[in-house]
């Protein structure tokens, strides 16, 4: 999901304190914010739109695109059920340490409505010039810059970091996708880059990818199909088997979700796999003859 | 958080998936007690490892002597690094064929997975490779469930004889004890079928979702918790994730994804990562206690401390870190990389308190602290 600038976003749970931090960035940035949801506090005005009870009532009388969640892990279920019923066209869905199954019936409901839901435990969207959703650094001139590479990333602080690489080496990006840290997401790596792929805006796409599960094999099967150069790094390779390196999606059980196994497939498929993200401007400058 | 068998077991019993009569032992004696009660029993070690049989850890015994004798030799075994403190004593069950049966999280399909093969007591995965028409594979929408209906379509056209019914009513139960339980996985291996015709679960695995914990606090006491080393112990106390690694190089990054990364370019780079501590997050505000969790390390030979603020303030970080090296004065070297939100603050602060400027790059700090380590 590429979110534009035009798109209307609601930011459920809106008066908390990241909400309202956060919602005063993307604000700033060009978000258009049309508004909040609290049930609590419907009715008044904060960060200088209106506070409704429920994402349904948003719809029914100024609607929205796109649901932005500030809303604590057990609380999600519901919430997001609530923008999904309402109609939302697509939902960021920043908490980590969701409940798997509460995930899986909200990606299930969204699956029938039709809503794209990017996240749980993501950092957000970046649509630099445009837009962003979430909590990324996007306002940092030194990180984000308008231009035509996608960024995929499990990972928002390791996102941040190639994204500033990449403007340290002269590009910008397109896009930023944070897919999230979670086993079980709403886009997985392999829906971010078709969708970076059918971007015009794209020229070319980074994933940042990590151990665990199988998302990245299953992306080098689609990338083997494309023509835009893909570059990726694989956190993870120095961490030991068996253990959850801080994100729920990132451990190696048996041999499964493995670094090698990441490494070889993305290789065979023709993606250039860093050895450190530092390389990333160099291995875009050469896939793009720059 | 995973169970062992003895604990996982009750979770089937009560939703109605027959299990064979057992109690848990600590000493021979103890085991030999239980085997009076039961009759012919299985002696099994209970430890939070796969293939106990093949290490010993699971022996037949009729009678009260031999149940001695080998709960006596599989107590106090090493299995898959786990130390036997206990043993599942079990009456036995006279078999007549294997299944398997498991209902797991399925991050392709985003939703529950209903697994069934008749090649029981056999990897799932082998099962496949073996012979991939005796491999049943349901996924659910979670919103529906997993009725009985559901369950027989999965199973049709496989030879089940006569107790094709009673799978398909196992299948159903266990997917509500799935369901009921938050379970990350439950798997049945082997899913017994009697000589007299009924079918008994002999083994079970049951892991726990971790992010369910708090909304399963019945259950949540009886799993084995992570093995942690002293410093881990500590770091958890603390709500921070520290794992111990065997390096020289002290790493503090916020951010899972960038943590590890750290540690992966320590090693790109020829130095040995000491240790995974990330304080992104939540935990961004944490930087002082995390300081002294690596610092408390005696193999640290030096310390890269990597920033890339998002949500996490780097400002706040970078405050944090230098109040800790102000205070514990280490004699090890700090390498700094700091970028992101709060970039100008954190590297004025750097300057001021600490008379450092940060590298520009990660690999720049990174490649320091290597060569300090040295």
């Amino acid at each position: 999901m590429i979110v534009r600038g035009d798109a209307g976003v609601l930011v459920q749970g809106i008066t908390g304190k990241q909400g309202t931090f956060w919602t005063e960035r993307m604000q700033e940035y060009g978000t258009r914010v049309v508004g909040g949801v609290n049930p609590k506090k419907a009715g008044i005005t904060h960060c200088t739109v209106p506070v409704y009870a429920s994402a349904g009532e948003a719809m029914a009388d100024g609607g929205f695109d796109v649901s932005v969640l500030f809303i604590p892990p057990l609380g999600v279920r519901e919430a997001a059920l609530d923008a999904i019923e309402a109609g939302a066209k697509g939902l960021v869905i920043l908490t980590e340490h969701i409940p798997v199954h509460d995930v899986m019936y909200v990606l299930a409901a969204a699956r029938e409505r039709g809503t794209r839901v990017v996240g749980p435990n993501t950092a957000g969207l970046v649509t630099p010039g445009e837009c962003f959703l979430g909590f990324m650094p996007a306002f940092t001139g030194s990180i984000f810059h308008a231009g035509r590479i996608g960024v995929i990333s499990r990972s928002g602080s390791l996102g941040t970091l190639v994204c500033l690489n990449l403007v340290q080496a002269g590009f910008g990006q397109s896009a930023f996708i944070g897919i999230g840290g979670d086993p079980i997401i709403g886009t997985t790596t392999r829906e971010a880059l078709e969708t970076l792929d059918r971007d015009p805006g794209t020229d070319a796409v980074v994933i940042i990818g990590e151990i665990g599960g199988s998302m990245e094999e299953e992306a080098a099967a689609y990338a083997a199909t494309m023509t835009k150069p893909v570059a990726a790094f694989i956190a993870g390779g120095a961490s030991p088997a068996g253990r959850r390196m801080g994100h729920a999606g990132a451990i190696v059980i048996g041999d499964k979700g493995s670094y090698a196994s990441k490494h070889a497939a993305l290789s065979e498929a023709g993606v250039t796999v860093l050895d450190t993200p530092s390389d990333v401007g160099k291995a875009m400058a050469r896939a793009l003859r720059h | 958080m995973n169970f062992e068998e003895h604990a996982a077991k009750p979770l089937l019993a009560a939703a109605g998936i027959d299990v064979p009569r057992g109690r848990c032992a600590a000493t021979a004696d103890e085991a030999a007690e239980a085997a009076r009660d039961l009759g012919p029993v299985i002696i099994k070690a209970q430890v939070p490892a796969g293939r106990r049989g093949k290490a010993g850890g699971i022996r037949p015994a009729d009678g009260a002597d031999e149940a001695r004798t080998a709960a006596a030799a599989i107590l106090g075994m090493d299995i898959g690094g786990h130390r036997v403190e206990r043993v599942l004593v079990e009456e036995r069950a006279a078999v007549a064929r294997e299944y398997y049966a498991a209902v797991l999280n399925d991050p392709p399909s985003k939703g529950p997975l209903v697994l069934f093969s008749t090649l029981g007591g056999m990897d799932i995965e082998d099962a496949a490779r073996t012979d991939p028409a005796r491999v049943r594979r349901a996924t659910v929408d979670i919103r529906a469930g997993f009725d009985r209906a559901a369950a027989q379509s999965m199973l049709e056209g496989l030879d089940l004889g006569d107790e094709a019914a009673a799978v398909a009513d196992v299948l159903v139960r266990l997917y509500a004890a799935y369901r009921g339980n938050d379970a990350e996985l439950i798997e049945i291996n082997p899913l017994a079928v009697t000589e007299a015709g009924g079918l008994v679960a002999l083994d079970c695995k049951f892991t726990l979702d971790d992010s369910a914990v708090k909304r399963q606090p019945g259950i949540a006491p009886r799993g084995t918790p992570e093995r942690l080393t002293g410093l881990e112990a500590r770091g958890q106390e603390l709500g921070l994730r520290y794992i111990e690694l065997d390096g020289d190089v002290g790493v503090l990054a916020n951010g899972a994804g960038l943590t590890m990364t750290t540690m992966d370019v320590v090693r790109h780079l020829g130095g040995r990562p000491a240790n995974f501590l990330e304080i992104g997050g939540a935990a961004y505000t944490q930087a002082r206690p995390a300081l002294e969790l690596v610092l408390s390390n005696p193999g640290v030979k030096s310390i890269v401390i990597n920033f890339c603020g998002a949500f996490a303030r780097t400002d706040v970080m970078v405050e944090g870190v230098i109040d800790a090296l102000d205070e514990l004065e280490p004699t090890v070297g700090t390498f700094f990389c700091v970028h992101g939100t709060g970039e100008k603050e954190a590297v004025a602060m750097l300057k001021v308190r600490l008379g450092v400027e940060p590298f520009d790059t990660m690999d720049q700090a990174i490649q320091a602290a290597v060569e300090a380590a040295r």
